[in-house]
């Protein structure tokens, strides 16, 4: 499969792409690993006739601790955030979504803001994106800006993102230290995409949970917050019985997709499954 | 409008002018000529066009030929100068292939796996082949292979399967 004619460019800055994508407005399309825009471009699903790569930008790979936050470049690939060990020590859940992504081949290309700007509602990024709080970063013709992540995923392929912008940082608070978090999912066993996927960080004092954050991908057609699983596990010591409670709970009142992968009724299920899950797998 | 680039491709270097379009893949096969590298599903999920890019695993149907500008890139060609690697004798030896299409990309994907991890596990192994499908169904031997390679590679006498 070969895509249609485009015109390549590969600016050496953020602000060299912000020209490129405001001269070329919506036959701009923006390019970091490819690996969810290539196999649209060769299927001819997206046809832009300037293709704008900013995987080059060397200020746009790094993952670094910045008081209380860990900031990362928007065109870090999946393969570097998942090894790396200070994202492993300071939040495991993000390096357990990082290397719960396709395999390792695509986990050497796809990039973090590649994959959250394009919103796939099977990503497994945006669960645990979500979870954790993070801010993205972005950058326009009028400056930068920061969108909270809950405002982030508006809908299937949606995102708060503007034409003119470009993700150049994903900021993750480091969680206090009684917190643990855990991201696991459901794979699509030929796309290894997330029938469902949940991620989830607790936060613990005296036994009992001080604060809950429960995120779900691959269920609705944007990823969610589960303020009902959340507010039932909070002030409860953790055990088996309050982690049932609080996952039989999930999925309740969203619009969850069907497709001849997974029935409605299927998903839910696999959504109370993957809560229950992953709420044991952080209460360790 | 034809983009030049500069690629090391088996330590030989090539610069070329690339249509942008032009999958990597594609550049390999048809532009010089190394048809070692397959093409199976076309859409990154076989694994059958895996080779190294800066010695990392990619899959060639999935990047464009502008993307790899300045970059070394190792084919199955390039593997070894004799078809003797340690990983071409484990498939040999332990009989990890059928048919023959998706050897290739698995031995690039096996080679990436030796050199993060030299000594894998049986389960490493299996998880670090997840994007590699083969038809023939012969995972078992594939596994066998890259263990015999592994072996080999740090000196350890090899068992014949």
């Amino acid at each position: 499969m070969i895509p249609s004619s485009f015109e390549y460019h590969r600016p050496a800055s953020v602000s060299e792409a912000l020209q490129l994508l405001q001269q070329y407005g919506e036959e701009a399309k923006i390019m970091s690993g490819g690996h969810s825009l290539l196999p649209s471009l060769k299927l001819r699903l997206s046809e832009p006739g300037h293709l704008i790569d900013i995987s080059r930008i060397s200020d746009l790979s790094y993952i670094r601790e910045e008081g209380g936050v860990i900031a990362i470049g928007a065109c870090s690939t999946h393969n570097a955030i998942g090894k790396s060990a200070l994202v492993q020590e300071k939040i495991p859940m993000i390096s357990q979504a990082a290397l719960a992504i396709g395999d390792v081949q695509v986990r050497n290309r796809g990039t973090l803001g590649g994959s959250i700007a394009h919103a796939d509602p099977a990503a497994d990024w945006p669960a645990s994106i979500l979870a954790s709080e993070a801010e993205i970063v972005v950058a326009g013709a009028n400056g930068t800006r920061n969108i909270a992540a809950g405002d982030f995923f508006t809908g299937i392929f949606m995102t708060a993102l503007e034409e003119n912008e470009i993700i150049t940082e994903i900021r993750i608070p480091i969680p206090p230290a009684n917190t643990h978090s855990a991201y696991l999912k459901f794979p699509q066993p030929a796309s290894r995409f997330a029938l469902v996927g949940c991620a989830v960080m607790i936060t613990r004092s005296n036994g009992s949970v001080e604060r809950a954050r429960v995120a779900f991908t691959g269920v609705s057609p944007s990823a969610f917050r589960d303020n009902a699983v959340e507010e039932a596990i909070t002030g409860q010591a953790v055990n088996a019985d309050s982690i049932k409670a609080a996952a039989d709970k999930a999925a309740e009142g969203v619009d969850i997709m069907s497709d001849h992968y997974a029935s409605q009724d299927y998903r839910k299920h696999l959504a109370k499954v993957y809560a229950k899950r992953a709420l044991m797998a952080a209460s360790n | 409008m034809g983009i030049p680039i500069n690629v090391k491709v088996n330590g030989k270097e090539y610069s070329q002018e690339v249509e942008p379009r032009q999958l990597l893949v594609d550049f390999l096969r048809e532009t010089l000529r190394l048809t070692g590298t397959h093409v199976g599903c076309d859409t990154s999920g076989c694994g059958a066009c895996t080779i190294l890019v800066d010695g990392n695993a990619v899959k060639s149907c999935t990047l464009l030929a502008v993307q790899v500008d300045g970059a070394e890139v190792t084919t199955i060609e390039g593997l070894s100068k004799n078809g003797d690697h340690p990983l071409q004798e484990g498939f040999k030896e332990e009989h990890g292939l059928q048919c023959g299409y998706c050897t290739p990309g698995m031995i690039m994907a096996a080679a990436d796996l030796l050199t993060n991890n030299p000594n894998p596990s049986e389960q490493e192994i299996r998880h670090a082949l997840e994007g590699n499908i083969c038809r023939c169904t012969g995972y078992h031997n594939i596994v066998k292979s890259i263990q015999y390679a592994a072996d080999k590679m740090q000196g350890k006498e090899v068992s014949h399967g």
